[in-house]
């Protein structure tokens, strides 16, 4: 039962060896992710993996040094305006194909030379929409992860830091 | 290559069985993670590291979020209870359902022989030889997804825009309160 209730309490995380190899990780986690998300037309990869592998490395912060500590990072609302940033940036990259370039819908209406074969900035729009596709899940899945979490940690203001109603109504039961 | 493969679906097949049929939340949790990984070294094994990359981080994800939600809460030694109807029904979906599989099963194309090499015109063979002077990128995955495919792309993400709407939306602490009404109605 102390488990549980040590994985309850929001502020502390887990132990010193944890938070250290965290410490350790996060960068080299957050470096893959990011390098997925831009490589994603020339090696395996791409926004929707590069994304989450993103989201994953919050999600570690967030597990192993406590919620307020994850949320003081990405916070709830920014991860939301994130999420729709995300989005509309890629509809904005189909619209301009029929508007700009005047085509259809999600036309590549950046031409690539030979010579940028095999490079990042290759590929036309595929790095631009990989870049909003991997902000978007990225925001996505952490947004999701920390409104379940929180879902489960019954009985304790989620939103602000404390909710000073909340801790009243607490007091009084 | 092949047995490995038929060894790594068995182990996925049989942590799935596992799943359904452990009495422990926890343990099923841990056999689900377990059919994803091996999907994942499936997926490896058939040459496809972008599907693998998605498939492992999501694994993760998901794992990690089943697993905070089953170790917060007093794991629940589920009595199962096999009610002969359901038992029989469930058999009997099963049954159609393979014979189904079976019809679809006799029509696909021997493994590893894609379908570009049955059809001379097919998409696939178009994508992977036009692909690169007319797109630009060398990841053939990626330029499916975001040129040719994008559409799909598009509705995929809207998918998990809602998603992360909806556990918002349904999961969030504070509900609004009404300001038209008393103090009395809304507590």
């Amino acid at each position: 039962m102390s488990g549980s209730r040590k994985l309850r309490d929001r502020g502390t995380g887990m132990g010193m060896t944890v938070k250290t190899v965290t410490r350790w990780l996060k960068g080299p986690i957050l470096l893959f992710g990011i390098y997925l998300v831009l490589y994603g037309h020339v090696t395996p990869g791409g926004g929707f993996g590069g994304g989450v592998v993103i989201a994953s490395a919050f999600i570690l912060i967030t597990l192993t040094s406590g919620e307020l500590a994850g949320l003081s990072i990405f916070s709830k609302g920014a991860a939301s305006r994130l999420d729709s940033v995300g989005l509309l940036i890629f509809l904005i990259l189909g619209w301009l194909g029929t508007w700009w370039a005047s085509g259809y819908f999600f036309e590549n209406f950046i031409s690539t030379s030979e010579t940028a074969y095999h490079s990042v900035l290759s590929g036309g729009t595929m790095p631009i929409g990989n870049l909003a596709l991997g902000l978007k899940v990225a925001s996505a899945l952490f947004l999701v992860f920390t409104v379940l979490s929180a879902f489960q940690i019954a009985g304790r203001a989620i939103d602000g830091l404390t909710d000073p109603e909340e801790q009243q109504r607490e007091d009084k039961s | 290559m092949t047995e490995v493969l038929a060894l790594l679906i068995l182990l996925t097949v049989i942590a799935a069985i596992i799943t359904v049929l452990t009495t422990n939340l926890l343990y099923a949790v841990i056999s689900v993670g377990a059919v994803g990984f091996l999907l994942a070294i499936a997926y490896l094994f058939l040459a496809a590291p972008d599907v693998a990359i998605v498939q492992i981080g999501v694994e993760v994800v998901s794992l990690v979020i089943l697993i905070r939600a089953t170790l917060g809460r007093e794991v629940q030694q589920l009595k199962t209870v096999h009610a002969v109807v359901g038992v029989s029904f469930a058999v009997a979906f099963v049954a159609v359902i393979g014979l189904f599989g079976i019809q679809v099963f006799n029509q696909f194309p021997e493994f590893g022989i894609p379908v570009m090499e049955r059809f001379a015109d097919s998409p696939a063979l178009v994508f992977l030889q036009t692909g690169l002077a007319t797109t630009g990128a060398p990841n053939m995955v990626t330029a499916v997804l975001l040129d040719f495919r994008a559409w799909d792309t598009l509705g995929e993400a809207t998918v998990l825009f809602c998603a992360a709407l909806g556990a918002v939306a349904v999961l969030r602490r504070n509900a609004r309160i009404n300001p038209h009404k008393s103090e009395d109605e809304s507590s």
